[in-house]
Parts: structure tokens; C-alpha cells; sequence
């Protein structure tokens, strides 16, 4: 994958949307989502993101702009569009009194697929929901309902999958068993884009990350990249004398005093800098005579990033 | 065209039929063997014949179409608000489903169940009184137009109701009434000259009577014009259908 340049399997255009509200849920979305890849699409609540993945599946229709999916605009051949798309809703909407084996089914062939019951089998053993087949959707429990509704999304072999707040109100365990098995379908080669607002989602999962805020794109960034851009390094260092000032030696607009002069912080741009950063600082301590008692070293979280990014709005 | 789309649509909904097999079936046949009960055998046998037919053998048909409207109309729009309701109906908009292919499983769906309980309500009915049908294959005809014309007014009402009332409240208010004033129990000459011609507003008429018509060869209305109004009652649900999912109303925003 990394060789080979990107291909772009969902290419999203000047796309918009004003409800009938009035709210303009998007101004002018321009996204391309790569073959292959988990894209993460962040955002606070109301920022657009449901909105996106509506217009993409078919459930909301967009005021303006296009949408290319695996080669089919999504308005003018909806048909072949639809069938590469599997969706995964945030909502748990069942059909409460069907089994799991009838429903599962039905999406395969809602989707245009003829019957193949091995095909189906596979998703489900491959979900964990096999020994549950027979079982009526109604009475499993929230984690297993969302498998069936994957299990309905994939039925079909879509090639882009969307999963629309995948793990909102599930528990740790199955949160993991659920990124690994978006992992496993990434292997296969479906690609995935996954709307979150778990920021530790994003980070643990995605190749590449969008956020969006107030409906529009504000940042796409490969997650490496993004966080070797916007990551810092905070490096806390207790110190056993208080200072009045920082030392001219030691002058460095990234250096600043706090605590009553106990307490240097060093805040690093970037990740790479950071333990470089913190050697030197200590080295130079050291040629200073000032002796120190703690060294704390934070890296920021993607979650840093995005409140920063998204907070520095107005 | 997306026939596997249609084939599951179709499957689940009687599927869903198969479930709820004593709601669905039971309770019609119930219902309608108590109205045989009390109108045609208790009261029945006390009435004269009405042009040449006892009175029990008179109401079969209005009967049958009584429990065709109710039950077409109920499950059809059934059908499609419970997916709405539920929120599962992400899936059949997400899906590569044309308007007329969903129209098909649904509505598809909805009639055949009507058909199948028509013919078993008919079958009710022969226990009860002998009758014998004179235009089988118009009978047929009209059995299965009548299915699908209501369960497509039905499906728009699945589309347009956003409570469970309304989904009620339009059988109960105004199909039942129409029906029981459309001549299922009386023939309308048998009305003051008045109220015959107001009856000839109320569309059940024609239904009822041109129903009637298949089974004892007569009837108030002239069977032409019955057929011509049961079309244009179809056409119009047609179009009611195409235009919600062209503009998608209540489905897509």
C-alpha cells in the first residue's frame, strides 16, 4: 500500500448540505478517502459527520457537489454505488423479533446479492455471532446487536465500509474486539471510514485522519504526520532550589518558569524532538549547577490536538 | 432491477405475516365469522331474499371486502412505519432499491397476505352459508385489485403517519365506515332516493357492489364502471408513491 501511490476510492466534491431547518450542515466538503485505508473522520457532536456519511449511504440527500464511490457517482448510478457501500449505523435499530440468521440474510439480498449461506456464515463466524444465529436480535445485548448490524453491513462484500460512531457506549473488552476486527477487514482490503468522537479511537485505528467542525474540513493529515506536526512534548522538571528567573544560559523561548520558580517546563514541538529536547535541557541543568529533583515527560494525545485545533475556532 | 432486493423484501414481510399468524389471520376470520353469526344466520334468516339472493349469501362479498380493505390497508402501512418507528429503515434506503422495487416487496407482501385471507374468510363463509360464485375469474380479478390498491394506500399511509394513531385511526374512522355504508349489508336501492345518491360518493360503493357482481352476476353499479374507478383509485396511490420517493418525503432529508 505504501508504495503503490494512493487511489482514491471515495471522492467527495464541493458537497453541501442546508436542512430545511435552515442549519447548513456542510460548506462545501472536499474529501478523498484512499483504497485500502481506515480513515477517521473527527469531530464534535454536531459538526457534520453523520450528515457526511448520510449523504454517502444514501440517506440524506446533498444540497451540492458530488460524490464518486468506487467509480459510481452516488446520484446517477445509485445502484452500483450503493452495492460497494456497507453502513453501520450509531443508532441500534434492529428488527428486534428476527434472528440473527434471517436478518443478516435479508441484507444480502436487500443489497442485490443472490443467497449463499456459506458467505453468510463466514461473516457471522467471523463477527462471533455464529452460535447466536438462531437467536432473535431483541434478545442479545447492546454489543452483540451492533455485531449483527455489522454483520448486515458486510453481508453484502461491500468494499467501503462506514461505521458511524462504532464503539459509542461499548464496553472496553468489546471495543477491542471491535477494532480488531476492522483491522482484519482492512487486511482484506475493504476500506473503512469511521466516524468518532473517542479521540483514542482515531489514534489506536486510523491511517489517515479529517477533522471536520462546524461542516467544513479543517485539517486531513496522515496520523503520523499529524501528530509529528501538532504533537508536543511537555517536559517538567522539579527543581531543588527555587529560581527568580530563568538563567540567561539557559534562555529559550520554549523554557518557562512556574510554581514559585520550583518547576521548569519545556514545551517541545513535534514528536520526534522530544527526548532529544529533554537531554539537552538536562545536560545544560547540569553545566548551570542547578540540581533538579523530578523529570516528568507528557507527549499530547491526538486528543491535544484536536481540542487545540478545534478550540482555536470560533 | 434488483429482484433479490424484491425476493427479500416479499420473504421478510410474510415473514412477518408467519409470526404473527393468529393477529393476521385469526382474528379477521374471528371477527367475520361473528358478523355470519349474527347478520346471517341469526338476523339473516329473517330478512327476505334481496334480488333472488338470501340475505346470508348477500353479505359474503361486502364482508370478504370489508376485511380486505381493513387488512390490506393495516398491514401494508404496517409494513413500512415499523422500519421507520424502529429506525431499520437506514438499511432500505442505503440499499441499491429502486422506488418501484420496494414498492413490489411491500406492497407485494401486503396483498398477498390480503388475497390469502380473503380466500380463507371466503372459505368461512361456506360454512356457514351455501353460495356459489358466478364469475370466478372476475371474482379473482377483483380480490387482487382491490389487495393491492389498498395495500398501496396503505403503504402511503405507513409513509405519512408519524404515530401509531394515525396508523389507526384511518381504518377505524373513516374505511370501516365507509365500508359498513357501503352497501355490505343492504343493497342501495334499497336507500330513500336521498341518501342513494349520496352513497354514490363514497368509492367502497363501487368496490363492494362490483365485488358482488363476480359472485351473483348483479349489481347496483355497472360492473365497467366499478373496474374504471378501482383503476383510478390504483393510479392515484401510483403516483402518490413514485412522487414520495422522488422528493423522498418522510424518508430522506
Amino acid at each position: 500500500m505504501a508504495s503503490s501511490p494512493p487511489r482514491p476510492i471515495v471522492s467527495i466534491k464541493g458537497l453541501e448540505k442546508t436542512y430545511a431547518s435552515g442549519h447548513r450542515a456542510l460548506k462545501g466538503v472536499d474529501l478523498e478517502v484512499h483504497a485500502g485505508e481506515i480513515f477517521a473522520l473527527l469531530g464534535p457532536n454536531g459538526a457534520g459527520k453523520t450528515t457526511l456519511i448520510g449523504i454517502v449511504c444514501g440517506l440524506v440527500r446533498a444540497t451540492a457537489g458530488t460524490v464518486i464511490a468506487d467509480g459510481h457517482d452516488i446520484a446517477q448510478d445509485y445502484r452500483a454505488a450503493r452495492a460497494k457501500i456497507g453502513l453501520v449505523p450509531q443508532e441500534l435499530a434492529t428488527d428486534m423479533f428476527e434472528t440473527v440468521w434471517h436478518a443478516v440474510n435479508f441484507s444480502r439480498g436487500l443489497f442485490g446479492k443472490p443467497r449463499d449461506h456459506a458467505k453468510v456464515e463466514e461473516v457471522l463466524r467471523a463477527l462471533s455471532l455464529w452460535d447466536k444465529r438462531n437467536a432473535k436480535i431483541g434478545a442479545l445485548s447492546g454489543g452483540m446487536k451492533r455485531r449483527v448490524l455489522i454483520a448486515k453491513a458486510l453481508s453484502h462484500e461491500p468494499s467501503i465500509l462506514f461505521l458511524d460512531e462504532p464503539t459509542a457506549g461499548v464496553d472496553v473488552e468489546l471495543r477491542r474486539d471491535m477494532w480488531d476486527m476492522v483491522r482484519r477487514l482492512r487486511e482484506q482490503g475493504v476500506t473503512i471510514i469511521l466516524t468518532t468522537h473517542y479521540i483514542e479511537e482515531a489514534e489506536e485505528m486510523a491511517d489517515r485522519i479529517g477533522v471536520i467542525d462546524q461542516g467544513e474540513i479543517i485539517l486531513i493529515e496522515e496520523k503520523h504526520a499529524l501528530m509529528e506536526k501538532l504533537g508536543r512534548t511537555r517536559i517538567t522538571i522539579g527543581l531543588k532550589e527555587p529560581l527568580a528567573a530563568i538563567p540567561p544560559m539557559l534562555a529559550d523561548e520554549r523554557l518557562a518558569l512556574a510554581g514559585d520558580g520550583r518547576t521548569l517546563v519545556l514545551t517541545l514541538m513535534g514528536e520526534g524532538e522530544g527526548a532529544q529536547g529533554a537531554a539537552d535541557l538536562i545536560k545544560r541543568l547540569g553545566a548551570e549547577g542547578i540540581d533538579f529533583t523530578t523529570i516528568d515527560t507528557v507527549k499530547s494525545s491526538l486528543e491535544d490536538i484536536f481540542v487545540d485545533l478545534v478550540g482555536k475556532r470560533p | 432491477m434488483n429482484l433479490h432486493a424484491v425476493r427479500a423484501i416479499y420473504a421478510f414481510e410474510l415473514g412477518r405475516t408467519l409470526r404473527t399468524l393468529f393477529q393476521s389471520i385469526a382474528s379477521p376470520v374471528i371477527s367475520t365469522s361473528l358478523y355470519f353469526i349474527v347478520f346471517g344466520s341469526a338476523i339473516g334468516s329473517r330478512m327476505q331474499t334481496i334480488d333472488g339472493v338470501s340475505y346470508g349469501a348477500f353479505i359474503v362479498p361486502g364482508l370478504i371486502m370489508l376485511a380486505l380493505l381493513t387488512e390490506s390497508i393495516s398491514n401494508a402501512s404496517f409494513g413500512i412505519y415499523l422500519p421507520r418507528f424502529t429506525g431499520t429503515i437506514y438499511e432500505l434506503l442505503s440499499a441499491p432499491v429502486s422506488a418501484i422495487e420496494a414498492l413490489m416487496g411491500y406492497v407485494g407482501a401486503a396483498a398477498t397476505k390480503s388475497v390469502i385471507l380473503g380466500l380463507i374468510i371466503l372459505g368461512t363463509a361456506r360454512l356457514f352459508v351455501p353460495f356459489e360464485i358466478v364469475h370466478p375469474v372476475w371474482a379473482a380479478a377483483f380480490l387482487v385489485l382491490i389487495s393491492v390498491s389498498f395495500s398501496l394506500f396503505g403503504f402511503i399511509l405507513g409513509l405519512w403517519a408519524d404515530g401509531f394513531e394515525k396508523l389507526q385511526v384511518v381504518p377505524i374512522m373513516i374505511i370501516t365506515p365507509l365500508t359498513f355504508l357501503g352497501g355490505t349489508f343492504y343493497s342501495v336501492s334499497m336507500l330513500p332516493p336521498a341518501w342513494r345518491t349520496v352513497t354514490l360518493f363514497n368509492p367502497i360503493v363501487y368496490l363492494v357492489n362490483g365485488f358482488r357482481w363476480s359472485f351473483y352476476g348483479q349489481s347496483d353499479i355497472a360492473v365497467g364502471f366499478s373496474l374504471s374507478m378501482i383503476g383510478v383509485f390504483m393510479a392515484v396511490c401510483l403516483g402518490i408513491v413514485v412522487w414520495i420517493f422522488r422528493t423522498g418525503w418522510r424518508l430522506r432529508s
